[in-house]
């Protein structure tokens, strides 16, 4: 009975250290308050517009988890979507032909990606740095290009791209969960996924172990290219036109989510499940307070709050594993007695 | 007895997880005495240092410096300043001057300016007193090992250390240094100021200390007059027991030469040639920054090769690439654990793992099946202790994340030669002679091992060959039946 009982207080206790079990709770409470106050909240149509809204930033969030993960950072992501809107938009005018116009942006993501990837291996400068640079680079070469003007889509079979429904059910939540399905898949069954951790973990014992460093930091960057990419056609599709603004402030959004989600700043630690629970809990929050009323200026502190509770967040977990090993110590000690 | 105690450490024990570093230590330190303090790597002396100089508090046991008891200062956070610790890897600021260097902390200052001709003047008394005749308007980088020691000790003074550490002073000084160093000490001893000394160079040791304390696992084995002991008596008293019974005896068959290195040169070594043949353990001994981990960096593909050939199984390998060497059957066991060697945050599993991943792959895509059964082999064979392959190796022993880094290459089937460098450093004795039976069993089973190591008599109970390196260049090749550890250590300095 009592080692029944000591089981059942482990695997509580578990649960509760659990970050995942952690989110989920804070999801639902954070659910059931807006449900409270704003019934609306869970009607079909407000849920599907969430949905839709937390996964164009979602698409973009799981690439760059990767390359967080990996140990690395891209701040470029807002602006990658700025330059995805304009490629798409311009190849779909003058080609007509929305397929054409995807690919044309995803084989920008990928020119992109391999940018900040032979940056940051090959001429070894740090990746906050790059980005930061690469970050101001698109965004202003997007305005050169536009002139800070729109362009817009000619081609309206392209709206439907991110607007259209699978029954109930919106595109861009599809696609979101079929990339979902193949980056879980990556991280944890394929030998790329656990090298994604291994580099993270510690760069230099990778390297001394023989594991293709560089290679695998070109490829976290080129897919969070890619993906990046391809949210920004969404977003392009959403506004039926390119904004050489799209994504501004996008990279802050997405890092704090995957933050608050469990994964670590400095590389190794994490889930994708955990980082796209961070997603949804910042994009339901977002709607909750559109729901309240609440205006966009007081909408950017809320988030700001949520970024240093996410960092606290981290901080207070990294302590627990110190405290964890100190009463490992003890154990160990009484043992040696 | 009516001495004069210094410093006086009653009962300390010290524990981390899964080892006991230090237990009931008793160590004593009268007024103007020089105390070594011998014992193997792992025996618990740094341990003891760290407790002394503030750094680490120990669990158990009280310790007096000039009448004050540490422990109530070291558990506020404060770096205990009667103690001054000159540490094996050198710590000086290098684009420092060297005055700055010696009032570190201590700079003279009106006003919230700093005085710098009273720096300069103040700087000069305190090298004098080291005998050292240098500038004290020069840069810290540009001296030599021997110059920056005495300026560490210099800076100690400077500060009113009751009570200097010196760890393995010696280490990578001359003889005529040495002897210079030592005539510091005796200045120092007359002065006032008392000296722990650690040093694994025996004849040192019974030349410069007043006694000698020897640790061994983590426990006092004794404390004598240095006049009372000699050479063999301290080994004796280090090791515990015959050194035949600590090395694996064994008869190897020799043959067809696995690893060929000619003219190896990188930023840090300079014209390496060596090979090493099928069941063969290589040593390579020398002093500290001799070169030797960065020949296996120049070789493993790390750093950068600038000239020469190396050839495995009489293929060449391609430069500046550690992935090739791996690909050719080359492994690589750093000194540097932590830094280098372990992926802390991920399980023993994926640790083991992690080098030979894509034999358990098919187009990329891991079989676990396979990589957990061949894991859960490996550490049932090396009995390396953890409580489940899921847990995270930081919380293993050393020994056993020792032992699990040498199964990430022991997994490979492809793995033809083994680079072990420092394995055993600090790691406790059991743990130690572990990884000596598995390195010879490995050679008996045809594997050739390069081993890296500063323990003489490590380097020649194991190994069948041995090269000494100095200054990133070969300087001797001894067999095993015709080197003693003199023949070694001259070969490492002249």
């Amino acid at each position: 009975m009592t080692v029944k009982t000591s089981n059942r207080q482990s695997l509580l206790r578990k649960f509760g250290q659990s970050e995942i079990s952690v989110l989920l709770v804070a999801l639902i409470v954070l659910s059931v308050v807006t449900y409270l106050l704003k019934p609306v909240f869970l009607s079909q149509r407000n849920i599907m517009n969430t949905l839709r809204q937390i996964s164009l930033s979602a698409i973009c969030g799981f690439g760059l988890t990767l390359i967080i993960l990996a140990g690395e950072i891209d701040l470029s992501v807002g602006s990658q979507q700025a330059v995805a809107g304009i490629v798409s938009v311009l190849v779909l005018n003058s080609t007509k032909s929305v397929l054409l116009a995807i690919l044309a942006a995803l084989l920008a993501g990928v020119v992109v990606g391999a940018i900040n990837g032979l940056i940051v291996t090959k001429l070894k400068i740090n990746s906050l740095i790059a980005t930061l640079g690469t970050m101001a680079i698109w965004r202003g070469a997007s305005m050169v290009y536009t002139q800070a003007v729109s362009i817009q889509s000619s081609v309206d079979a392209f709206q439907q791209l991110a607007t259209g429904f699978i029954g109930p059910i919106p595109n861009a939540v599809v696609m979101a969960v079929v990339i979902f399905a193949a980056i879980y898949f990556l991280l944890n069954y394929t030998t790329f996924g656990r090298y994604i951790y291994v580099i993270g973990g510690n760069q230099d014992a990778a390297r001394f172990a023989g594991l293709p460093v560089a290679r695998v930091k070109m490829a976290v960057y080129i897919i969070g290219s890619v993906l990046t990419m391809f949210a920004g056609v969404l977003l392009a599709s959403r506004m039926a036109s390119a904004q050489p603004t799209a994504g501004t402030g996008l990279e802050m959004i997405v890092i704090a989510s995957i933050i608050l989600g469990g994964v670590s700043l400095s590389g190794g630690i994490g889930s994708i499940v955990g980082a796209t629970i961070g997603m949804v809990i910042l994009g339901v929050l977002q709607n909750a307070l559109t729901l309240m009323d609440v205006s966009s200026f007081w909408q950017d502190i809320s988030r700001g709050v949520v970024i240093i509770l996410a960092v606290a967040l981290d901080v207070l977990r990294k302590e627990r594993v110190a405290k964890s090993l100190i009463s490992d110590q003890k154990l160990a000690r009484e043992e040696v007695k | 007895m009516s001495q004069d105690y210094i410093l006086s450490v009653k009962n300390i024990c010290k524990y981390f997880p899964g080892v006991r570093a230090l237990n009931c230590v008793d160590f004593d330190l009268v007024r103007g005495e020089v105390h070594a303090l011998v014992g193997e790597n792992g025996a618990g002396k740094s341990t003891l240092i760290k407790i002394l100089s503030g750094v680490y508090t120990c669990d158990e046991g009280t310790c007096f410096i000039d009448g004050k008891n540490i422990e109530v200062l070291s558990s506020t956070g404060h770096i205990n300043k009667d103690v001054g610790v000159i540490y094996q890897e050198l710590n000086s600021a290098g684009y420092l001057t060297v005055a700055e260097n010696v009032l570190f902390g201590k700079m003279p200052v009106r006003h919230g300016i700093v005085q710098w001709k009273e720096v300069y003047r103040q700087a000069a008394e305190y090298l004098d007193m080291v005998g050292l005749r240098i500038s004290p308007k020069t840069k810290v980088q540009n001296l030599s090992i021997a110059q920056k020691q005495l300026i560490e000790i210099a800076k100690a003074i400077s500060m009113d250390a009751k009570v200097i550490i010196m760890d393995e002073p010696t280490s990578a000084l001359s003889p005529t240094e040495i002897s210079s160093l030592f005539k510091v000490i005796r200045r120092l001893k007359s002065e006032g100021v008392s000296i722990i000394y650690i040093s694994h160079k025996l004849d040192e040791v019974l030349e410069i200390s007043d006694r000698v304390t020897i640790l061994r696992d983590g426990c006092v084995v004794g404390t004598a007059g240095a006049g009372e002991l000699d050479k063999e008596q301290l080994i004796t008293m280090m090791v515990g027991r015959e050194m035949k019974e600590l090395f694996p005896v064994c008869h190897r068959d020799v043959h067809d030469r696995v690893l060929e290195v000619r003219g190896l040169s990188s930023d840090k070594v300079t014209d390496v040639t060596f090979h090493v043949n099928r069941g063969e353990i290589v040593g390579f001994s020398g002093l500290m920054g001799a070169g030797r981990t960065e020949m296996t960096n120049a070789l493993y593909g790390i750093d950068k090769r600038a000239a020469g050939e190396i050839l495995v199984g009489g293929v060449p390998l391609p430069p500046d690439s550690p992935q090739a060497a791996k690909r050719m059957g080359i492994g690589l066991v750093t000194e540097n654990r932590k830094e280098q060697g372990i992926f802390a945050s991920l399980s023993v599993k994926q640790n083991i793992s992690v080098a030979a991943l894509a034999q358990y792959a098919k187009s990329g895509v891991i079989s676990r099946k396979r990589e957990g059964s061949d894991v859960e082999n490996i550490v049932r064979e090396m009995s390396i202790k953890t409580p489940s392959l899921q847990q995270t190796i930081n919380k293993l022993s050393g020994g056993n994340q020792q032992k699990a880094l040498l199964a990430r290459w022991l997994i490979d089937r492809n793995l033809k030669v083994l680079i072990v460098d420092e394995p055993t450093r600090g790691i406790d004795v059991a743990a130690k002679s572990e990884i000596y039976r598995i390195l010879s069993r490995l050679a008996g089973e045809g594997l050739a091992i390069v081993m890296i190591s500063s323990e003489m008599t490590e380097i020649l109970g194991m190994c069948d060959r041995i090269y000494v390196m100095k200054d990133g260049r070969i300087t001797g090749e001894f067999h095993k039946d015709a080197a003693d550890e003199r023949m070694l250590l001259e070969k490492a300095i002249s």
